[in-house]
């Protein structure tokens, strides 16, 4: 699918990327940026597609790169997913979408808020009422919003149960040793909402420790005056889903690890090949019980197969992509959770020199490992009470525990 | 299906060929036939049809002109989108022949009253330039008139038809260049880029280089800036004060707050905004923030990477607090491990670099191998980077020597090699090791490394060095090309400081060569041989070549330096997509270095200022005072905000009592003056004036950021702001008549107000909302005296 907003080029400039795209081992390792004799290729990868945009010019490659994914989030917003098979039954939005989006090799309307008032997002009702009733799903009036200064909130929002939610996602990224101490650490958090409130309110959201923040980014509608002086979040939200603040707890403050793996694994090319032994503990998780565990093993090229018992969950191993998958589930502390057994390897091949290291994934519900905490929330402007909800979440982020 | 008159099946027959334009298929033979659809009123319809007209009309150029008149028409539509739409389909519609319609059309809607035709205006206008070179004189000054405008929707449109059309008329930009700093903040993200890129390069050409006065300062910025940052801050720009001209703190202060945006093009571009313009010592504020951007997506990360690497060639301190971020998980993308690899390198220090190795011993092990032999590199790079570990990373590299990955050990190779050039001491027992190894490894380019060490080192093992180049001698056709080169080179110099048992080797290992398949090779060989062996060419007897021979050979050769490939990437603006693939993109424009010779600061006062007072000499004043609320969301027109606060402070003189449902009115305040104790303000005016007297210490505080960088006048503006509330009403009373009269002119009001509530947040309407927040506070007058008289 191409679309081209100055004069056109033709479509043989992608050659050079499928060149590349040859080229690497794995999508992952296209960079983003190819220059061509004339062109230059911005390209990012989503969802297991590419979106590749052509540049004739000097540009900000971040500029190009941060719009492709703006782009790629407004078409998950529209259709709740982004796959090829959607992109090519919406073309037509798809097209009217980026018609609204870019003028010129310039973005002109980027936020979804008011993109949904200019081109009706598709569902089947609407479907069926529009081939009803003759009405297209595109606004012939501009969306208010565009014109105020406050452009991401569109006006006239009603809503009979005025609620607005909160999640508190924190992520741990973390290097563990192979003795098991920690290298780095970090945390990420995100403070995702859902606000559903009718008319023109102005939320402030402050923290019962704010200090802990490292480093902060917002959403537009914060105001960073009133953050620097106060620490307090406040701001008039956009209509529906959006991320309001991601923060950074850095590697200067200390981060707990709420979980501990021991491990074996020795690959040797005598006999039967090598064996693993994996035990899974919890530490440090404030009394909360670690969920969705899920460790992720590349092991090397040469193992055939696995002969693996575990006392909990399943696990699954592919042979081509030679990924050892575990799913643990939640961790019993009584009884923790173990695999071991043996791994067969490619006999002939050369010895192992070192062992993968392993990608654990989790969730733990109701704790911010930071522990950061919302102190409470006004709203002002509005006349009516709104049910308030903050829910704090867990996970691992890139964990990664090297054996 | 076109021509029928059913919206439905016009609409799918456009659906359909959309269909095929998208997959590259060609349609432009159906065009005459979908032309004649542009005058249909359904609006989807229409909207298709332009998309098909803008990507054909250059094509079918006599048949786009039938759909002229259409668009003409539409730009005089009531409907503002509409207007907007018919002029970017207009202007995308590249024929020659309407350039002149088109240029009308620009200029009418630069005019308009709509603040969303003005910035399609001008993104119309580097769309025409490109047409049509021409016309660019006109361009500007159309270009200029939308500079001037203060909506915060036209404002960064304009700077990029700035930068696209006339970027070398800085001139243009002197008059706003105060006004684009404090509506940055408010700007949407994709403005913000251009806006500070542009700003970067005005700063390069207009101020004096912050760092050329205080180089003798240059420890400073060595010294721990994390124990308290606010404090080192604040401490820091009172002393940069004086040095730096207010303009350019302006520009610095009102882009820091961006560092916080999630649009990671926007932290970029304040990064390299900092790293071209701040003084040394304000710079390292926006690592941690580059660092955050770590985290997203991988095409960002990368090109952050390749930021920070260059910026970490020079700027070492600003990033050692994050070492740890740059650690590379098995799970990133090869590219992404080898930019960290590269940083990780050029931050090592003395006191960090035992963390580094370790992790770099680490990476060693791991599975893919162009990371590994990168690792290898950077482990070779800290050694000879950091002389108090040489020789650890040395004894490191030989333990790896016994790898069994014949990658790592040729890797190796390569490097210790590199390393041992750096310092010719006593390494024998390393040389006579990498001897051995020219049995074992098979790699080209390793064994090539070994024997070059050993000719270069031959005194040092006499012994061996002849056996391996009989040995090699045996196996020489099977040698890569590479390794025969090396093999001629190592028997020539045998050859010349051992003659006596090397020297039929040498000149067997020559004949081989001579017959070769490869012309270097023979080349090579032929050269050589009349060198050391002139007997070949009688007639010049033994020349003076011969004699020099062993200088040529052996003379000592410069270690070389391993450096970061990353240090030529100087002089590429930072985050340029030049900078990125460190070749001269098109039109990229570079940065100019700062003047030498301060350009007169004043030239951009002289013009500012008259420029102002012109329009309204009564508003100097309030201006500045308004910047205070320009971080919020800063209303665009700010006289007209001002008066409506104004209006608020006189209503509470007229009635300070309670007046619980002048909502209106209250609402006002909270978005104008938010230092207020929101919370407070909803219902008690009374008290809230005490609480503002008591909270005056702690606004000034706040205030005194502005204060520094808001030259002289600032400090009495503040104090006006402050004391608006009481003071103000006589004064405020004749502003008010002017500016009543100017925004009646702009606002024609498109959206008609629903609610009174709806209305207070809507800016054109700000006329509106003073009648009615003045009649309702009259009639809660009214209210208030029955409600006395009653009691």
């Amino acid at each position: 699918m191409e679309k081209h907003w100055k004069s056109v080029i033709s479509r043989s400039v992608c050659d050079y990327f499928f060149d590349h795209q040859r080229k690497a081992s794995s999508p992952e390792d296209i960079p983003p940026v190819i220059a061509t004799p004339h062109h230059y290729l911005i390209s990012v990868y989503r969802s297991s597609m590419f979106f590749v945009a052509v540049c004739t010019t000097e540009v900000a490659p971040l500029f190009v790169v941060e719009f492709l994914h703006r782009v790629v989030d407004t078409f998950e917003d529209y259709f709740s997913e982004c796959t090829e098979s959607i992109i090519k039954e919406h073309y037509v939005v798809v097209y009217e979408l980026l018609d609204e989006m870019l003028d010129n090799g310039f973005p002109l309307a980027t936020e979804s808020n008011i993109l949904k008032e200019l081109i009706k997002p598709p569902n089947i009702l609407r479907t069926i009422a529009n081939t009803v009733t003759g009405k297209s799903n595109v606004s012939s009036t501009l969306p208010s919003g565009q014109l105020s200064n406050i452009p991401w909130r569109r006006t006239g929002v009603k809503y009979t149960n005025n609620e607005a939610y909160f999640d508190m996602i924190e992520e741990v990224d973390a290097i563990i040793d192979k003795s098991g101490s920690t290298v780095c650490a970090e945390i990420q958090g995100y403070i995702d909402c859902c606000i559903k409130l009718s008319g023109m309110p102005d939320l402030s959201l402050s923290f019962v420790n704010p200090r802990l923040f490292d480093d902060v980014s917002f959403h537009p509608c914060v105001r960073f005056k009133r953050w620097e002086s106060e620490r307090v979040l406040s701001f008039i939200p956009p209509d529906g889903n959006f991320r309001l603040m991601s923060y950074h707890i850095g590697s200067q403050s200390i981060v707990a690890i709420p979980v501990y793996v021991r491990h074996s694994l020795c690959l040797r090319e005598s006999g039967s090949g090598g064996r693993l032994d994996i035990t899974l503990g919890p530490k440090q998780t404030l009394g909360r019980t670690i969920e969705n565990v899920v460790l992720e093993i590349p092991m090397p090229k040469s193992v055939l197969n696995c002969g693996l018992v575990t006392n909990q969950g399943k696990y699954t191993f592919d042979p081509v992509s030679k990924l050892l998958v575990w799913e643990v589930g939640r961790i019993d502390v009584t009884k923790l959770p173990n695999i071991r057994g043996t791994i067969s390897l490619q006999s002939g091949s050369p010895p192992v020199e070192a062992n993968p290291s392993i990608n654990v994934k989790f969730t733990i519900n109701q704790l911010a490992v930071s522990g950061l905490k919302v102190n409470r929330l006004d709203m002002y402007g509005e006349k009516y009470k709104p049910f308030k909800g903050v829910k704090y979440i867990t996970k691992a982020g890139k964990f990664q525990v090297r054996m | 299906m076109l021509d029928s008159n059913k919206d439905n099946l016009k609409l799918e027959a456009m659906k359909r060929i959309i269909g095929m334009v998208a997959k590259g298929r060609e349609a432009s033979d159906l065009f005459p036939a979908v032309v004649k659809n542009v005058v249909s009123k359904n609006i989807e319809v229409k909207k298709l049809v332009y998309v098909y007209l803008v990507r054909y009309a250059e094509e079918q150029q006599d048949l786009a002109l039938l759909s002229i008149s259409t668009f003409q028409r539409a730009l005089k539509d009531p409907n503002q989108l509409i207007r907007a739409s018919a002029l970017r389909v207009l202007s995308s519609i590249r024929v020659t022949m309407i350039v002149p319609i088109v240029m009308l059309a620009i200029k009418d809607a630069a005019a308009d009253m709509s603040p969303y035709v003005r910035k399609t205006a001008a993104h119309a206008i580097p769309k025409l330039y490109s047409l049509d070179q021409d016309q660019k004189e006109e361009l500007i000054q159309v270009l200029e008139k939308l500079l001037y405008d203060k909506t915060t929707l036209v404002v960064g449109s304009a700077v990029m038809a700035f930068e696209e059309v006339c970027p070398e008329r800085i001139d243009l930009i002197h008059k706003n260049f105060r006004k684009l700093c404090s509506l940055l903040v408010d700007v949407d993200e994709w403005g913000q880029v251009v806006i500070i890129n542009m700003l970067t390069r005005y700063a390069r050409s207009q101020f004096t280089d912050p760092n050329l006065q205080d180089v003798d300062e240059d420890e400073e910025s060595k010294r721990p800036f994390y124990e308290d940052e606010n404090e080192v801050d604040e401490e820091q720009q009172e002393k940069r004060a004086p040095t730096l001209d207010p303009d350019h703190r302006l520009l610095l202060r009102s882009a820091k707050p961006l560092l916080q945006s999630r649009n990671a093009a926007v932290v970029l571009s304040v990064a390299q905004l900092y790293h071209h313009t701040a003084p040394r010592s304000e710079v390292h504020q926006v690592a941690k923030a580059m660092i955050r951007l770590l985290r997203s997506h991988r095409e960002v990360q990368d090109i952050v990477l390749t930021s920070i690497a260059a910026t970490a060639t020079r700027r070492k301190v600003m990033f050692e607090p994050f070492l740890k971020s740059f650690f590379v998980r098995s799970s990133d993308a090869t590219h992404i491990k080898l930019l960290k690899l590269e940083i990780l390198t050029s931050l090592a220090t003395e006191s960090s670099v035992g963390i580094i190795l370790r992790e770099l011993q680490t990476y060693v092990a791991a599975h893919d191998p162009p990371f590994v032999a990168a690792a290898i590199q950077a482990i070779g790079r800290c050694a000879s980077n950091i002389k108090e570990v040489t020789d650890t990373c040395l004894n490191g590299l030989v333990s790896l020597l016994s790898n069994k990955d014949q990658a790592v050990v040729a890797e190796s190779v390569v490097v210790i090699k590199k390393l041992l050039q750096t310092q010719p001491s006593a390494h024998r027992e390393i040389i006579i090791q990498m001897a051995k190894l020219v049995d074992s490894v098979t790699v080209p380019q390793a064994r090539a490394s070994i024997l070059w060490l050993l000719g270069e080192y031959s005194e040092r093992v006499p012994k061996i060095a002849p056996d391996v180049l009989r040995k090699m001698a045996k196996t020489f056709t099977s040698e890569e090309d590479i390794v025969k080169l090396q093999v001629m080179t190592l028997a020539v110099k045998l050859c010349l400081t051992n003659p006596k048992q090397t020297k039929l080797l040498c000149q067997y290992v020559l004949q081989l060569a001579k017959y070769d398949q490869n012309y270097d090779l023979r080349d090579r060989a032929r050269f050589l041989r009349h060198i050391i062996f002139p007997a070949d060419a009688e007639s010049g007897g033994p020349t003076r070549l011969s004699k020099q021979a062993k200088k040529i050979f052996l003379a000592p050769k410069p270690a070389p330096v391993p450096e970061s490939h990353f240090k030529d990437r100087e002089q590429f603006q930072l985050g340029s997509l030049s900078h990125y693939i460190n070749t001269k993109a098109n039109g990229y424009q570079e940065l100019p270095p700062f003047p030498l010779e301060a350009p007169d600061p004043k030239a951009r006062d002289v013009e500012t200022e008259p420029q102002v007072m012109e329009q309204a000499p009564l508003f100097t004043a309030k201006k500045v005072s308004s910047k205070k609320d320009s971080k919020f969301y800063s209303d665009t027109e700010s006289p007209e905000d001002e008066s409506e606060e104004d209006e608020n402070s006189s209503d509470e003189d007229d009635d300070d009592d309670e007046e619980e449902e002048d909502s209106s009115s209250d609402k006002d305040e909270e978005e104008d003056d938010n230092e207020d104790e929101e919370s407070s303000g909803l219902e008690e005016k009374l008290p809230k004036k005490v609480v503002k007297s008591n909270a005056k210490p702690k606004s000034d505080e706040e205030e005194e950021e502005d204060e520094s960088d808001e030259d002289d006048s600032s400090s009495e503006s503040v104090s006006d702001s402050d004391s608006e509330d009481e003071s103000s009403e006589p004064s405020s009373v004749p502003k008010k008549q002017t500016r009543n009269a100017k925004p009646a002119k702009e606002s024609t009001p498109v959206v008609k107000p629903k609610s009174n509530l709806d209305l207070l947040l809507d800016l054109d309407d700000g006329v509106f909302c003073q009648l009615i927040s003045k009649v309702l506070s009259v009639i809660f007058c009214f209210q208030f005296l029955q409600h006395l008289l009653q009691s």
